[in-house]
């Protein structure tokens, strides 16, 4: 009646227990990330931030749309198609959700400073929306806002001047301020106005 | 019972492995393309042969004698004031035997004029001017839209209205210069018709 060895049962729990331990870790660690999909994740992206609204005026946005859902973009004027074709459906889609969207506010966030001067987003954005307000400041403001939003920029030389490679995806903030989501230039219409219906009810 | 333990958990290390990978990956766009093909394809009205320069060339669908390209009428958008720049579209056929490049051309309302070519990833929109031009194979047709390939009018010198046309001309390695006219659509418009747009 030999016993069984006790040492490989002991490597064995010792295994078991460093695999529960692991999984418990790797468990709280996912919770930790899902969870913080509404809440943590909004201080990482986005958040409050101060620039010089196109009306020339310094605007703390944080503060400007405390209590609101607002939308942010980054973009320049210089920009063919994606910027211009992203602002004139974002007006229509403010316009579709009537009343809902009377106070929302979506933010151009001028990527080339250099050139667009409050007066030029002014009077670019004029085209579009009013409830479209441009944004621009120092480089050094303009890359520490992007920063916080994940945004990419980068000039790129053409042969006559330059023009800017930019993330343009529209970035949706709740009445806190969390971010929520995005709004992509190639999503239909539908998934885009469902996305703000839900903002707008948070 | 360990034996379950170990397999639940290990499954369970998977699924909570793939949930914390799915929560992390960022979410792609979607690369729908829904718009109701904007350019049509215009067969050319009479093909010229030989190397008399036929025609006046001013007509609607433009065609490079001799060699065979032709144009589908071409578009762009109004631009909102104080835009510098604007887009320049149309599909280029080859049905001629040699490839052909587009290598340049020009606008009235404009002070330059590039090829470009434009591409989303992950969400970033990148812009690249084509140093050598582009390419038109033989028996192929290239299409320049809104997302892709462009040609870039920079320098404007006025606004572009919806409803103008816009007077210039492309030009090409092999068939030379060939008169277009852009036919400007309102901003936002996903084609060259106004009806494309949702209003």
């Amino acid at each position: 009646m030999s016993q069984p060895t006790p040492a490989p049962n002991k490597a064995l729990r010792l295994i078991r227990w460093t695999a529960w331990g692991l999984i418990a870790l790797l468990s709280a660690v996912t919770l930790y990330v899902v969870m913080d999909g509404d809440d943590k994740k909004g201080a990482a992206i986005g958040g409050p931030f101060t620039l010089t609204a196109m009306t020339g005026e310094t605007r703390d946005v944080g503060k400007a749309e405390r209590g609101k859902p607002y939308a942010v973009f980054f973009g320049f004027t210089q920009c063919p198609d994606v910027c211009p074709t992203a602002m004139f459906e974002m007006g229509q889609l403010l316009k579709k959700l009537g009343d809902k969207a009377a106070d929302f506010r979506v933010y151009f966030i001028s990527v080339d400073p250099e050139r667009d001067t409050a007066d030029q987003l002014k009077l670019y954005l004029s085209a579009f929306d009013p409830r479209l307000i441009g944004m621009t400041g120092t480089p050094e403001q303009i890359a520490a806002v992007a920063r916080q939003h994940r945004a990419f920029y980068r000039k790129v030389p053409t042969p006559s001047g330059y023009t800017m490679d930019h993330t343009a995806t529209v970035y949706l903030f709740d009445r806190k301020g969390g971010f929520v989501s995005t709004l992509d230039p190639n999503e239909a219409d539908g998934p885009k106005i469902a996305k703000m219906e839900r903002l707008l009810a948070r | 019972m360990t034996r379950f333990s170990r397999t639940a958990g290990r499954s369970l290390a998977r699924a909570l492995a793939f949930a914390a990978l799915a929560a992390l990956v960022p979410p792609l766009p979607a690369f729908a393309h829904d718009d109701c093909d904007p350019v049509r394809d215009v067969r050319p009205a009479q093909l010229a042969q030989g190397p008399g320069h036929a025609g006046h060339g001013a007509a609607h669908p433009a065609t490079a004698p001799a060699t065979g390209l032709s144009l589908s009428p071409a578009w762009t958008r109004a631009t909102p004031p104080g835009a510098k720049v604007a887009g320049g579209y149309l599909t280029i056929e080859n049905k001629g035997a040699a490839p052909d490049r587009l290598i340049g051309g020009s606008v009235e309302a404009a002070g330059a004029f590039e090829v470009h070519e434009m591409a989303m990833e992950g969400g970033v929109m990148k812009m690249r001017a084509l140093d050598k031009g582009l390419a038109i194979p033989a028996g192929g047709k290239v299409e320049l839209k809104p997302g892709g390939f462009h040609l870039m009018f920079l320098d404007l010198k006025r606004p572009i209205a919806a409803g103008e046309s816009v007077k210039g001309e492309l030009v090409f390695e092999k068939a030379g210069k060939v008169p277009v006219e852009f036919k400007a659509a309102a901003i936002g418009a996903r084609g060259p018709d106004a009806g494309h747009q949702h209003h």
